[in-house]
């Protein structure tokens, strides 16, 4: 890294010790889990340099759009819609919580039995070692769990800049209506913030750049149905990773390309991994920048993760919003109606999840589920079970998994999917 | 042609060798230490065999030491359990530091497992913490917890938590085989939950050292309602298992 960044980290508040150690163990990590797989599709370099600069180069450019008027949004969940973000002339980006850091500290805030995700996501701002937090001019909260909702309380004493959410529970007129207001209140605040009013131009423009984003991803994963599978699941997850990341209009580029690759290597019957390899359907929590574990495990264990029904993954990107209307109003109509049907462990009863499951099993031709859950993430544990359930009375094979950022865990979780792939072959 | 199985254990490892007809013709034990591939080849030495498949927590360390195949734990204790009752549909293995239930389809395929988590929690090691603290040895604790009369509750499933538990119940003066009894009925308890989660009914093959415990077996079946059938040397299936593999290559 260049002594530009130095300066630039220096310039953002961040900790240049910790914040070198955590690029060294990222870096690391990097190099260990994804540059060692094989067969890889050229295209994956682009995301590769990605990563390189995940802390320079787009930081780097995300200061320049900020020196040039550009506001910078950061968020921590997928029902914050970039659309409006966009609309109003601001950046969306998601922030850092995949990896455990200043956990000791962290422990001053929040419990304990708080999940890995939450606790992330704090050790970053009290590590000071997340640019993307430090270059936001607007953090974005949202009451979807419990853990979140109230840690938010706690967040508020660390950074200015909070702006929380409130979401619906139940997939009703009433949370509709919720869902609606609280779109129309964010709209407000993120013009007030950009001194920009959003109109039915920007507005459709932006929705028509995001829609452009997810069906490059769309596009991705329906080539994920081949046999031989064309791309490994750690490298499709990637894609899903920087979706929250990168440039828009950048990024649906580099994935279309890799979609390009990926036909031909169809074609010629080329995969990453030998044709008949069990194929493997991961559903459940959200695996954020770097957390890699599961994946690693599972495509070291002899099978290849196909699909990921998860917030980074399927449940985040699928469906798109209708960019018909005239007006704003509705367009914003149509946000709201994108992305009520979300189908997050937060609403109850959630039966759409379950059918998204099974949908994705059968296009995805999965021998089986791994069921991912962060500890003491209430909702995703607690539906775990009728998932389970519900699969095996149709004899599709779960695991059902439950760990955190930690690698203490890692030889037990190896054994339990080394097995759970010996069942599926 | 002979095959072998190793289990690397973390606390043991076992030997197993067997020929053409399935036939055990070797089976050793020793202790894991903290060098289990050092420990390995002591064991394996002058030992002859044509083809050998590891198994246990320290397979991936023995497939790169001796470029062997592997196969995990599961998998080796179900074909273990299925070589010596053709029938078994569910096992039920308590080792050294974890335990774990499997649940097999009609042909052997493994159905459904579950494991133990990340603590040694109702396994080997809790039970001979418990049996230290209450002076017994390994051998004659379940024995003991057999003669006692009634049961004591004992609520902590944590080693550490459950000996600060066994050490007040001592200090008011209850029964040492109560007490023994009590831890016994305290693991069998969380063993009757995973198995309940794989399998509802037939016949339970209980392998691993603590099946050598006959308190845990009479225990189990009582609870149960099942049948419980234990293998001769219990502690030998993972890697008698694993030799069968290794057979079922050819």
């Amino acid at each position: 890294m260049s002594e530009d960044y130095r300066s630039m980290w220096a310039d953002l508040g961040l900790d240049l010790a910790a914040h070198d150690a955590l690029l060294g163990v990222l870096g690391q990590a990097y190099q260990d889990i994804y540059l060692a797989q094989k067969n890889r599709p050229e295209g994956m370099g682009y995301f590769d340099f990605v990563m390189s600069e995940v802390h320079g180069l787009r930081i780097k450019e995300l200061l320049d759009e900020k020196a040039s008027g550009r506001k910078i949004i950061g968020s921590y969940c997928v029902f914050v819609p970039e659309e409006i973000v966009l609309a109003a002339n601001a950046i969306l980006v998601g922030l850092c919580s995949g990896a455990d850091f200043a956990t000791e500290d962290v422990e001053k805030l929040l419990p304990r039995n708080t999940c890995a995700l939450i606790k992330s996501s704090f050790g970053f701002k009290i590590g000071k070692v997340c640019p993307y937090l430090e270059s936001a001019d607007m953090i974005v909260g949202e009451n979807t769990c419990d853990g979140k909702k109230k840690a938010y309380e706690s967040l508020n004493e660390l950074v200015e800049n909070l702006y929380v959410m409130d979401l619906p529970q139940v997939k009703s007129e009433n949370g509709k209506t919720l869902l609606k207001s609280e779109y129309q209140r964010f709209k407000a605040a993120v013009e007030k913030l950009t001194g920009v009013s959003i109109t039915a131009q920007s507005l459709k423009e932006a929705i028509r750049t995001v829609n452009a984003k997810r069906a490059a991803i769309h596009r991705l994963s329906s080539l994920r149905k081949a046999d031989p599978a064309p791309i490994s699941g750690l490298d499709a997850l990637l894609a899903n990773q920087v979706f929250f990341y990168d440039n828009p209009a950048r990024f649906t580029e580099s994935v279309n390309k890799i979609c390009d690759e990926l036909e031909k290597r169809i074609e010629d019957k080329k995969g990453v991994f030998p044709e008949n390899t069990p194929r493997i359907l991961v559903s459940g929590c959200p695996q954020a920048v770097p957390n890699w574990k599961l994946p690693m495990i599972v495509e070291t264990a002899g099978a290849v993760i196909v699909g990921e029904e998860s917030c980074v993954g399927e449940r985040g990107t699928r469906n798109l919003t209708d960019d018909s209307g005239e007006t704003v109003d509705d367009m914003l109509d149509a946000i709201v109606d994108r992305y009520f049907q979300v189908d997050c462990a937060i609403f109850t009863p959630n039966p759409e999840r379950l059918n998204h499951i099974q949908e994705m099993v059968a296009a995805y031709k999965a021998d089986g589920v791994i069921h991912y859950g962060l500890q003491f993430c209430q909702p995703y544990l607690m539906e775990a079970i009728p998932v389970e359930k519900a699969l095996e009375e149709k004899s599709i094979p779960c695991l059902r998994i439950e760990t955190d950022y930690g690698m203490e865990d890692v030889g037990q979780l190896k054994t339990r999917v080394e097995a759970f792939v010996e069942q599926l072959r | 042609m002979r095959f072998a199985g190793i289990d690397i254990g973390s606390r043991t490892i076992e030997l197993v060798v067997v020929d053409e007809a399935g036939q055990i013709k070797v089976s050793i034990q020793a202790d894991t230490g903290f060098d289990p591939i050092t420990e390995a080849k002591k064991i394996m030495d002058g030992v002859g065999f044509d083809r050998i498949m590891a198994t246990g927590y320290g397979r991936n360390l023995f497939e790169i030491a001796f470029d062997a195949p592997t196969v995990t734990e599961i998998k080796a204790h179900a074909r273990g359990a299925r070589t010596f009752f053709p029938d078994t549909r569910t096992v039920l293995d308590i080792g050294g530091q974890d335990s774990k239930t499997i649940s097999l389809f009609e042909n052997g395929k493994v159905k459904k497992f579950e494991m133990n988590d990340r603590c040694a929690a109702g396994t080997g090691k809790f039970l001979e913490i418990m049996a230290k603290t209450l002076g017994y040895d390994i051998e004659e604790f379940g024995r003991e917890a057999l003669l006692a009369e009634s049961d004591l509750s004992i609520s902590s499933m944590c080693t550490v938590f459950a000996e600060s538990e066994v050490t007040s119940l001592i200090a008011k003066g209850n029964s040492r085989r109560e007490i023994a009894r009590g831890l016994h009925a305290s693991v069998i308890r969380r063993a009757a939950g995973m198995i309940n989660r794989v399998s509802s009914d037939g016949d339970i093959v209980f392998t691993g050292g603590v099946a050598q415990n006959p308190c845990m077996a009479a225990f189990l079946a009582e609870k149960l309602g099942r049948k419980v059938l234990i293998p001769e040397k219990p502690q030998f299936v993972g890697a008698l298992g694993a030799a069968m593999l290794a057979a079922d290559m050819n």
